[in-house]
């Protein structure tokens, strides 16, 4: 028998370990799965508009990827799926569409303008910042390295 | 096609796994997790090695947000050497255009429709 002392020692010990390895190899699944989701509406898109170019195509996966992600957002289910995914739900694409959306409807009672459109980049704002940051950047060193060629 | 997919997969989990055990190790947020992966995505892109495990993954490393920092990176390169200087302002933002305006557009029309759940 374990006295109550013991069993709590005991408890440290072992759950964050486990909880750790399971949270591992779910955000490895879910997050494999997602991606399998966007090969799959990549590969039916070019199978429907073959003359349609890689570029128009990644467009309109993503686009399709980020419906899908703001969609299941708003029915609560990717909510229910971030809890055990953890990083397999938010590294996706879709993952960014759940932080643009989940705000929004967190804050909607602070009314449309302050509430909706504000806090909808709470998350996805600083993204797009350093985004567009930093390819600006890439952008400006390869100016400079045509111009010294 | 199984190959493919089962390439897709090991690579997508893995990017994913990788987020995770960043995530264990340092307690990051999701916003930190996802400008870091971001950020990974524009190097890159960058250094041109990205198309090399696009060609090989596919959607493993397009669709996570690695991809859309490529896509940044890489507009802004194309536009430099379309348009010079101005290019890379413009570059950028136009070929992730419709990501980034169908996050918006849905995120927007979503929280109009759906009320939020209370968080257990």
């Amino acid at each position: 028998m374990l006295s109550r002392t013991e069993y709590v020692e005991l408890d440290k010990k072992m759950a964050p370990k486990s909880k750790e390895w399971s949270t591992l190899v779910c955000a490895f699944l879910v997050g494999g799965f997602i991606c399998c989701i966007g090969q799959a509406v990549s590969d039916v898109f070019k199978l429907c508009v073959p003359t349609a170019s890689e570029k128009l195509t990644s467009q309109f996966t993503s686009t399709v990827m980020i419906f899908i992600g703001a969609f299941l957002t708003g029915i609560g289910i990717y909510d229910n799926i971030g809890k055990h995914a953890g990083a397999g739900s938010i590294i996706p694409i879709t993952g960014f569409a759940n932080s643009v959306v989940s705000p929004a409807m967190e804050f909607r009672s602070e009314g449309m303008v302050f509430g909706v459109m504000c806090k909808m980049f709470v998350i996805a704002g600083p993204i797009i910042v350093s985004g567009v940051t930093s390819s600006v950047g890439v952008g400006i060193v390869y100016w400079i390295i045509g111009l010294i060629k | 096609m199984i190959v493919t997919y089962l390439k897709v997969f090991a690579v997508g989990g893995l990017v994913c796994l990788i987020g995770q055990i960043l995530i264990n190790l340092t307690k990051m947020t999701s916003s930190k997790i996802l400008v870091t992966f971001l950020l990974i995505g524009v190097v890159l892109e960058a250094i041109k090695v990205f198309d090399f495990v696009k060609d090989f993954a596919g959607a493993g490393i397009t669709i996570p947000i690695v991809g859309f920092g490529s896509t940044l990176a890489k507009g802004a390169i194309e536009g430099v050497q379309k348009f010079g200087l101005i290019g890379a302002l413009t570059g950028g933002m136009q070929a992730a255009a419709a990501g980034l305006s169908a996050a918006i557009l849905f995120g927007f029309l979503i929280s109009l429709i759906f009320k939020a759940r209370t968080k257990v």
